[in-house]
């Protein structure tokens, strides 16, 4: 009962919110901090659980003419998501703390029911109910950066959003031709993950379908050659939303394909390997390089969010335990770290109204502070050891090491373009020579200490996950190596078979 | 043949919908009185969706050949007379500073319902034609409505004649084709055709056959507004008052398609080849036609127009899938779907019909800049509908979609799926550019006329949609096994 009181507590905070705006058009924040607070102290309550294979779950009739259920559960991995989804929301909401003024009762409306989507989608085991969360978390999101988004908002939003949306749609037909084919084989309707997992395909069919899911998925995460939604959502949306976007809707994508795309088709995955990994070597690369030709500091940080969540996507369709914690481990930390690099080029945009690089420098004299949390997270990011990000590529390397030599020696080298870029960034912004012709600097003014808190946590999180990574690493593991022995025991059945 | 009581009771809605037409028309003899007149349409209507309501779980019988009063014709009979009503409380506050007689349209308006109140009940030709007829007749009225206007904004008389000519033909077409059904089998119900299909006829032989099916579909085609018949649709929907426009779009193409799949369901006409591939054609056609032409369209009405030439493009994919698929999951989708598209524009051309009113119609895209900030439950109410009509989660629209889908991955109609997802895709492109302009910052200088006091009763009615919208996207259960049921039994 718990996860449906999250999710209706995010519902319910989000309308509430909308609400208030009317006696007082402060009052949303605090109605929203409030709520996403609560929500976060009932996940951290489901911590002392963490046992049992699935920590929590519920499950409800919602269709049965179709068979489908209301079913949410919880498990480490999921675990880890949520708690990451409700942290970055608090950051997310301080970040619009003073940002939205205009119609902010809708701002937090938007913000708590994407957040309530995405909840949803890391607990969601019922793939229509899945796939029901995966798409409500699509319209606030369009209306956050079509409402409150810069200059081209319009086009941004539509983008992001008819790019999600066909590829969903190609996820709901496999979706249905995985029910369908659970009913021919049965005889009864089921969208149950756990009833879906065990229906056999013949022939080429189980690459279509798998390709449904993958598609959707390498679109949310992103992957090249479906990324080019993901620079223009960024840089146009208002701080908040790149914050959410950045930090846990990309992880979505990266979820689904450790909960969903690999272990409903092992075979057709494994076939497929080879193919991701490259496509995942290729984003690495890729779009380090195209990070370091921008000058859009949003921009140039949305490229660098691609480029990390390769190593997700190589970690994935590596398939063992250490790739996937690394997988794991670097959603979490680019989680934090993009967050953060989007807080702080948010922050700068607000202070002088330009994202445009060639226009900055020199800003470590001014803005100190600034200076050196931009200077923190940039080093994370670019995979400093003692930081979450190393752990997780890191790992991510060492497991597709075993998987493909090749593909992992030429992705390993986006370590080195991300030190390139990371440092490139510090020296157009904080170092050389300050020009104050160029933009208006009467309200550049450094970190204040709210916002100081905020990045003091992240910079927390980051050590931590760094420092002692077994805490995050024990949760997910069971979870993890349960996939990994199902998805063994399909993958030697269809081999028997074939045989 | 006699007629007996019990023979008469079924009918009872249908009498009902006849006795309100003939009631509203003794009202206006006796004493034109604009708001009397609207109250008798309505409560008519009222009365007989509640005795259609009650009737539905125990009737099921043929009355004469013409008419079948089973629970699928109850089910749409209950839609039709809701529907009539929500549109006769849509165009009180809408006709009421009309310079011209207003009684006489809601004498159109229930004589329509009677015409669509037979095409859903009929399984022969001949009932076929006279509810549709029926239908038409009041609609070149309704569409007319405001000619005598001097200033009116619109073009009824060109939208009413272009729909008159086109739609006459459109029904010697269908008439030729029935002649062709009837020269080889002697009869004009729909089952008689069962009989062409398995050749048990000496008739004119089986080429014949094709031709008089085919000649059938292109009628019905045209009435759809399926590419590539759909030429006359933006330019009616756009030249005629809101009111009649969400007539035409709600309940004449409903009735239109409860025909359709009865005569599907009854004829097993889908056993010709060529039948098949006409009907897929023309779902594909009239998805990629009507999402492209919407997209760059500056008219509400117009993009509404193409939307639903999509979204009848989308249904037929379920009619076509009723051939490959056993059981009755496409019945039970096209029936969905149809319920969900008549909430969903009814809503739409709701929205638009209560910020206009017969001198200004508010119908270009740009008059619904800022709406959400100028009047935000009416925004949120066109958001909805908007949104559902897009297919996204929470509303109805999806969960018919979904239905659309399983339908389409049961049949194995894999091209007609990729055309309904590139389509969507389209889609999404025009219902959110008209949701865009909504959150735009306000115009302060074009404020919103309001009806007055008038329009409380359409406001209710869009409340009434938007839950409808909201509760059958989220627990649909319900109403899905009422139509499990029904869909049994057709």
């Amino acid at each position: 009962m718990i996860l449906v009181a999250i999710i209706a507590l995010l519902f319910i905070g989000g309308i509430l919110a909308w609400f208030t705006e009317s006696i007082n058009p402060r009052l949303p924040r605090v109605v929203a901090l409030f709520t996403v607070s609560l929500t976060l102290i009932f996940m951290l309550t489901l911590l002392g659980n963490t046992g049992a294979e699935w920590i929590a779950s519920v499950e409800a009739d919602w269709i049965p003419r179709f068979g489908i259920s209301f079913y949410l559960a919880v498990d480490g991995l999921s675990l880890l998501l949520i708690l990451l989804t409700a942290f970055l929301g608090i950051i997310s909401i301080g970040s619009a703390w003073d940002e939205i003024t205009e119609r902010a009762g809708f701002f937090y409306f938007n913000l708590l029911w994407t957040l309530a989507g995405v909840v949803g989608v890391f607990t969601a085991l019922d793939l229509f109910l899945f796939f029901f969360f995966w798409e409500v978390m699509l319209i606030p999101m369009y209306f956050i950066i079509a409402i409150w988004g810069h200059e081209n908002k319009n086009y941004a939003a539509m983008k992001f959003f008819i790019f999600t949306q066909v590829t969903g749609m190609l996820m709901l037909v496999s979706i249905l031709v995985l029910a369908y084919f659970h009913y021919v084989q049965t005889g009864a309707f089921s969208f149950n993950y756990h009833d879906l997992l065990n229906v056999s395909f013949s022939g080429r069919l189980e690459m279509w379908v798998m390709l449904g899911f993958f598609v959707a998925f390498a679109t949310k995460l992103p992957s090249v050659p479906i990324h080019s939604w993901l620079p223009d959502a960024h840089s146009q949306a208002p701080t908040a939303g790149s914050v959410i976007l950045a930090g846990i809707l990309l992880k979505t994508g990266a979820y689904g394909l450790i909960r969903f795309a690999v272990p409903l088709f092992p075979a057709a995955s494994m076939e497929f390997a080879p193919v991701a990994m490259t496509l995942a070597a290729i984003s690495i690369l890729y779009c380090a390089k195209v990070a370091f030709a921008q000058h859009d500091i949003k921009r140039l940080i949305a490229y660098t969010s691609v480029s990390h969540m390769g190593f997700v996507t190589l970690g994935v369709y590596a398939w063992n335990e250490q790739a996937l914690q690394g997988a794991v481990m670097t959603m979490l930390a680019h989680g934090l770290s993009a967050a953060a690099l989007f807080m702080l080029a948010g922050g700068l945009q607000h202070r002088i109204h330009t994202r445009n690089m060639p226009d900055m420098g020199g800003f470590w004299a001014k803005v100190p502070r600034m200076a050196i949390v931009a200077l923190f997270f940039s080093v994370a990011a670019l995979g400093m050891p003692g930081l979450g990000n190393f752990i997780g590529e890191f790992l991510a390397l060492l497991g597709a090491f075993q998987a493909n030599i090749w593909l992992t020696v030429v992705s390993a080298f986006g370590l080195i373009f991300a030190s390139v870029y990371s440092l490139w960034v510090i020296q157009k912004v904080f170092q050389g020579e300050y020009n104050s012709s160029k933009f208006d600097d009467s309200h550049l003014s450094d970190l204040s200490r709210r916002e100081m808190l905020y990045f003091g946590a992240m910079m927390i999180g980051l050590v931590w996950m760094g420092m002692y990574p077994q805490s995050f690493l024990d949760l997910s593991a069971g979870t993890l190596s349960g996939l990994l022995s199902a998805t063994t025991d399909a993958a030697v059945a269809a081999v028997e078979v074939a045989q | 043949m006699t007629m007996t009581l019990s023979d008469l009771l079924p009918l009872m809605p249908l009498l009902l919908v006849t006795g309100t037409a003939v009631l509203a028309m003794a009202v206006v003899g006796i004493k034109r009185h604009y708001t009397l007149t609207v109250l008798v349409t309505i409560t008519g209507l009222l009365l007989a969706t509640i005795v259609a309501a009650t009737m539905m779980s125990s009737t099921n019988q043929q009355v004469t050949p013409l008419l079948i009063v089973d629970q699928y014709s109850l089910f749409f009979t209950v839609i039709t007379c809701a529907s009539a009503m929500f549109i006769a409380i849509l165009s009180y506050p809408y006709l009421q500073n009309l310079q011209d007689q207003r009684e006489e349209y809601y004498l159109l308006l229930g004589v329509a319902t009677i015409g669509a109140v037979v095409m859903v009940s009929s399984n022969h030709f001949v009932s076929t034609i006279l509810g549709l007829e029926t239908l038409s007749m009041s609609l070149y009225g309704m569409v007319a409505y405001p000619v005598h206007v001097k200033d009116s904004a619109k073009f009824p008389l060109e939208a009413s004649v272009k729909y008159l000519v086109l739609s006459a033909a459109a029904s010697g077409f269908m008439l030729f084709g029935m002649a062709l059904v009837y020269a080889q089998t002697g009869t004009l119900a729909f089952s008689s055709v069962v009989e062409l299909v398995n050749g048990e006829t000496e008739g004119l032989g089986a080429g014949f056959s094709v031709v008089a099916l085919l000649m059938i579909v292109a009628g019905v085609a045209f009435k759809l507004s399926l590419a590539p018949f759909h030429m006359w649709t933006p330019d009616v929907y756009e030249g005629s008052p809101i009111p009649a426009t969400t007539y035409l779009a709600t309940i004449g193409k409903a009735g239109m398609f409860v025909v359709l799949l009865r005569f599907i369901e009854a004829s097993d006409a889908l056993e010709f080849e060529g039948v098949v591939l006409v009907l897929s054609l023309l779902a594909a056609a009239s998805i990629l036609a009507g999402n492209l032409l919407a997209l760059l369209q500056e008219n509400i009405k117009r993009i509404l127009a193409y939307s639903s030439i999509a979204h009848m493009g989308y249904v037929l994919i379920a009619i076509i899938a009723s051939f490959y698929v056993e059981g009755s999951i496409s019945v039970e989708a096209v029936t969905f779907y149809l319920l969900a598209y008549m909430i969903m524009s009814l809503g739409a051309f709701g929205v638009a019909s209560v910020i206009s009113s017969s001198e200004t119609e508010r119908d270009h895209i740009d008059d619904y800049t800022g709406l959400f900030w100028r009047s935000p439950w009416l925004a949120l109410v066109f958001t909805g509908m908007l949104l559902s009509l897009a297919g996204i989660p929470l509303t109805v629209g999806f969960i018919g979609k979904f239905y659309l889908f399983f339908a389409g991955v049961e049949a194995a109609l894999w091209m007609l799926l990729v055309a309904l997802i590139i389509g969507s895709g389209i889609g999404l492109y025009y219902y959110l550019r008209i949701v865009y302009r909504m959150v735009l910052k306000a115009d302060a200088a074009t404020p919103l006329t309001s009806n007055g006091a008038a329009s409380l009763s359409a406001y209710g009615v869009l409340a009434v949609l938007f839950v409808l919208l909201l509760i059958l996207g989220v627990y649909p259960a319900p109403v899905m096994n009422l139509i499990e049921v029904i869909s049994a039994t057709i």
